[in-house]
C-alpha cells in the first residue's frame, strides 16, 4: 500500500535545482502542457472563456458609480421584457440551493434586505434546498403554482436543475444567479465575471511577488466543481507560464485543522514555502497560523474577503491579495426581477465587476466592527439594518 | 510485558510508520518536529482513548464527531474574543461533554437502545442543532487564551501535548482501578458481570460520560489548534474508532488495552502526515482508512481463540 503510494507520487523530488529546472523547462512550452507541478489540466477549462474572462477584469464596467451590483460589463445583447410588463404590487419569490456556508449567509441576508428597500414588493417567498438537488426541483416546481410574479433561482447544481428551470421558464420570468444553468430560457443570468479571474488573480499575484524558482503550494477545497475547477485551472495556466515551483496542489475539504497540518507538513519537507495560493480564502487564516507557529516569516498569499483574513493581513503586515466573488451580486436579481416586472430592459448576461483587495485597498473592505466570517464586499452597508443584521456592532 | 506482547503488532506498525516518516522528512527526528507530530495526534489520541471506554464495554460513541464541532462552535459564539468568557466557557464546555455522555448512557442502557442506534440519533441532534443555530457559518471568535491549549508551547513542549499526558495517564489509571477491571468485564460477558455483582448499567454509562469528557477536552484542543470552523468535527468519530479498531481493540468489547488505543490513534495520524509527505491527499485517506478498519476486524477475529482476556 505505502509502496503504491510512494511510487505513484509524481511531485518533484525535494531537491530544489531538478524542481526549478523542469518548471523552467515547461515554462517555454504550450500552455496545454502539463508540467509536473501542477498536474493535468481540468476538464472543465475552456479556453474561450478563460481568455474571455480575463479580458473582462480591464474592462470598465456601465452603471451607476459606486453600486457594482447595479453595472454590467459589456452587457452586449438585452432580454426583451415588455411582455412580462405588469403593475405591482408584486410577488416575488427565491428558489435558494442553500445558506450552508458563511459566504451564502452573508448573501442570503444581503438579499433579504434589497427586498425590504422595495415596497412595491408585497410579498417574497423563499425556500431554502438545503443543498439538496431533489429538494430544490420540488421547491422550483411549488413555487411556480404559487403565483409568482417571477422567480429567482441560485441552482446548486447546473446540470441537475437544468430541466427544472426549463420547467418554469414558460410559466414565470426565471432569473438565475451564483451559479448558471445550462438553458438560455431564463431572462437573465447575473453573476460576477466568474472562477478563471479568480484564479488568475491570485496566480499572477504570486508570480509577480514570489522571486523565480521560489515554491508555492496550491490549496484547493475540492475536485469537480464547476467554479473551484475554473479558478484552479486558471491559475495553472499562470503558474505553468512562469518560473514558479508548484510543490504541492492539496485538497483541504475546506476544513481548518486539516489546511494547517498539510501546510505544515509542506514547511517541514520543503524547509520553507514562498507563496501559497488557494481557490477559496476560507481556511487561509489557518494556513497563515501554519507559518507563525513553525517561526516563520508568512510568505505571499492568497486570501478571500474575509474579515478574519483581512485582520490578519492588517495585523501582519502580510504581503497578501484576496480575490473576491462579491456577496454584492445577492443584491442584483432584487433588482432585475423588478426591471423586468416593469418592462425595462435588462442584460441577457449580466456580468458584475469582480474586484480584488490589495494592499492598497486593504483599509477600505477592513471591518473591525464586523464578524470574522463577515465579507467584505458585500455592499451592503448602505442597507437599513446594517451592520447588527450581519452580525456586526 | 504480556500487556506489551498483545498490542506488539500496533507498536510494530508505528514504528514503520515513524520510520518511513523520517526518511521523508529528516526535520521529524528532530524534538520541534517530532512534538509537532504529537500536537496534531493528541485530539486523535485523546477521542481514541474516550472511544475505547465505550468499545471495551461492548458499546459504540458515534456522537463525538459532531460534540467536538459542537464545543468549538459554542466556544466561538460565548466568548466572542473576550479573554475573560474564556474560563467559565471552558467549564461549560466540560460540562456539556459530561451531559452528552450522561444521556447517551442513560438511553442505552436504561431504555434498552443500542448505542449505535443512540448515539447515531445523538450526532444527528447535534450536527442538526449546530446547523440551525449557525446556518453553517459559525459566528463569533476564540480568545487567545482559549487557543493557548491548542496551539501554544509552554517552554519547549506544546500545551497539547501536555494534555495528552496528563488524559492518558488518567486513562491508564482508570483502567487499572475497579472500575476499568468492571469495564472489562461488563464488555466481555454483561450476564457474568451481573451475576459477579458487577452495576453493569451504571458502568457503561460512566464509560459514555469519559468518552464525552474526552470529546470535549479534543473540541478544546482542535479549537485551539485551527481556529473556529463547522465543519472540525466531521468524520472524527470514524477516525476514532477506527483507532480504537487498530489498537487491537475487538468491537464487542471485553478485549484490548487503552495504550494500544491511543498507539492505534497515533498510527493513523502518522499514516496520514505519511500520505501527505507523499503528496497524497484527501479522498485517499477515507479509503485507507475502510481497509484499515475492515483488515484489522478480519485479523482480530482470526487471531480471536489464540487470545487471553484483555490487559491495561
Amino acid at each position: 500500500m505505502l509502496l503504491a503510494a510512494g511510487c505513484a507520487s509524481d511531485k518533484p523530488a525535494a531537491t530544489g535545482a531538478t524542481s526549478a529546472a523542469s518548471t523552467a523547462a515547461s515554462a517555454s512550452a504550450p500552455v496545454a502542457t502539463t508540467s509536473s507541478g501542477t498536474g493535468e489540466q481540468s476538464k472543465f477549462f475552456v479556453q474561450a472563456d478563460f481568455d474571455a474572462q480575463l479580458g473582462m477584469r480591464a474592462q470598465t464596467p456601465e452603471g451607476p458609480e459606486g453600486k457594482p451590483w447595479e453595472q454590467a460589463i459589456a452587457p452586449g445583447e438585452k432580454a426583451d421584457t415588455a411582455k412580462y410588463k405588469k403593475d405591482g404590487p408584486y410577488h416575488l419569490c427565491f428558489s435558494n440551493a442553500a445558506v450552508n456556508n458563511p459566504w451564502r449567509q452573508v448573501g442570503w441576508k444581503t438579499m433579504q434586505a434589497e427586498v425590504a428597500l422595495h415596497k412595491e414588493i408585497a410579498k417574497f417567498t423563499a425556500l431554502d434546498a438545503e443543498g439538496k438537488d431533489d429538494k430544490q426541483i420540488s421547491d422550483i416546481a411549488e413555487l411556480v403554482g404559487k403565483g409568482c410574479d417571477a422567480l429567482i433561482v441560485s441552482p446548486n447544481t447546473t446540470a441537475t436543475l437544468t430541466p427544472a428551470v426549463t420547467g418554469a421558464c414558460p410559466k414565470v420570468p426565471v432569473i438565475v444567479f451564483d451559479r448558471g444553468v445550462d438553458t438560455d430560457c431564463p431572462v437573465t443570468f447575473i453573476n460576477p465575471i466568474g472562477g478563471y479571474a479568480f484564479g488568475a488573480d491570485g496566480a499572477e499575484f504570486l508570480v509577480e511577488k514570489v522571486p523565480a524558482g521560489g515554491k508555492v503550494l496550491a490549496l484547493r477545497i475540492l475536485p469537480g466543481v464547476d467554479v473551484l475547477e475554473t479558478r484552479w485551472s486558471a491559475a495553472k495556466v499562470v503558474f505553468d507560464k512562469s518560473r514558479l515551483d508548484v510543490v504541492g496542489v492539496e485538497f483541504t475539504d475546506g476544513d481548518a485543522a486539516k489546511t494547517k497540518s498539510i501546510v505544515s507538513d509542506y514547511i517541514q519537507r520543503n524547509g520553507k514555502l514562498d507563496g501559497v495560493w488557494m481557490d477559496a480564502g476560507a481556511t487561509a487564516v489557518a494556513a497563515v497560523e501554519a507559518f507563525e507557529d513553525a517561526g516563520q516569516p508568512v510568505p505571499a498569499i492568497v486570501g478571500e474577503d474575509q474579515q478574519d483574513f483581512l485582520q490578519k493581513w492588517k495585523e501582519g503586515g502580510l504581503t497578501a491579495v484576496a480575490p473576491t466573488y462579491p456577496t454584492y451580486q445577492w443584491r442584483t436579481p432584487v433588482i432585475a426581477a423588478l426591471k423586468i416586472l416593469k418592462g425595462e430592459e435588462v442584460p441577457k448576461t449580466w456580468k458584475l465587476p469582480q474586484p480584488k483587495i490589495t494592499s492598497e485597498s486593504l483599509d477600505t473592505y477592513l471591518q473591525p466592527n464586523m464578524p470574522p466570517l463577515h465579507y467584505a464586499l458585500c455592499g451592503c452597508e448602505d442597507l437599513p439594518g446594517f451592520p447588527a443584521k450581519w452580525g456586526g456592532k | 510485558m504480556r500487556a506489551l506482547r498483545s498490542a506488539g503488532p500496533i507498536f510494530l506498525v508505528l514504528a514503520v510508520l515513524l520510520v518511513l516518516i523520517a526518511v521523508a522528512n529528516p526535520f521529524f527526528l528532530e524534538p520541534a518536529g517530532f512534538l509537532a507530530f504529537v500536537k496534531r495526534a493528541a485530539p486523535l489520541v485523546i477521542l481514541a482513548a474516550g472511544q475505547y471506554f465505550v468499545i471495551v464495554s461492548g458499546e459504540f460513541d458515534l456522537s463525538v464527531g459532531s460534540l467536538v464541532t459542537v464545543q468549538v462552535v459554542v466556544a466561538a459564539r460565548l466568548i466572542e474574543g473576550d479573554e475573560a468568557a474564556t474560563w467559565p466557557v471552558l467549564a461549560l464546555l466540560l460540562a456539556l461533554g459530561l451531559l452528552v455522555g450522561l444521556v447517551n448512557g442513560v438511553i442505552t442502557t436504561g431504555l434498552r437502545v443500542p448505542s449505535f442506534i443512540t448515539t447515531l440519533g445523538m450526532m444527528l441532534v447535534l450536527s442538526g442543532a449546530v446547523f440551525l443555530w449557525t446556518g453553517g457559518a459559525p459566528r463569533g471568535a476564540l480568545s487567545e487564551t482559549f487557543r493557548m491549549f491548542g496551539r501554544k508551547d509552554l517552554g519547549p513542549v506544546p500545551w497539547s501535548v501536555l494534555i495528552l499526558l496528563v488524559v492518558g495517564t488518567a486513562a491508564i489509571l482508570l483502567m487499572r482501578s475497579d472500575f476499568g477491571k468492571r469495564l472489562i468485564a461488563t464488555g466481555d460477558n454483561e450476564r457474568a458481570a451481573a451475576l459477579s455483582g458487577v452495576r453493569v448499567g451504571r458502568t457503561r454509562v460512566l464509560a459514555f460520560v469519559v468518552s464525552g469528557l474526552a470529546a470535549a477536552v479534543a473540541g478544546i484542543l482542535l479549537g485551539g489548534f485551527a481556529g473556529v470552523s463547522a465543519q472540525v468535527g466531521q468524520g472524527l468519530e470514524f477516525q476514532a474508532i477506527t483507532a480504537v479498531v487498530l489498537g487491537g481493540v475487538v468491537l464487542g468489547g471485553g478485549r484490548g488495552s487503552v495504550v494500544a488505543a491511543m498507539a492505534g490513534a497515533f498510527t493513523l495520524e502518522a499514516l496520514f502526515t505519511l500520505l501527505n509527505l507523499h503528496g497524497i491527499s484527501g479522498a485517499l485517506e477515507y479509503a485507507v482508512q475502510g481497509v484499515i478498519i475492515i483488515a484489522a476486524v478480519a485479523a482480530g477475529a482470526v487471531r480471536l481463540p489464540l487470545r487471553r482476556a484483555a490487559r491495561v
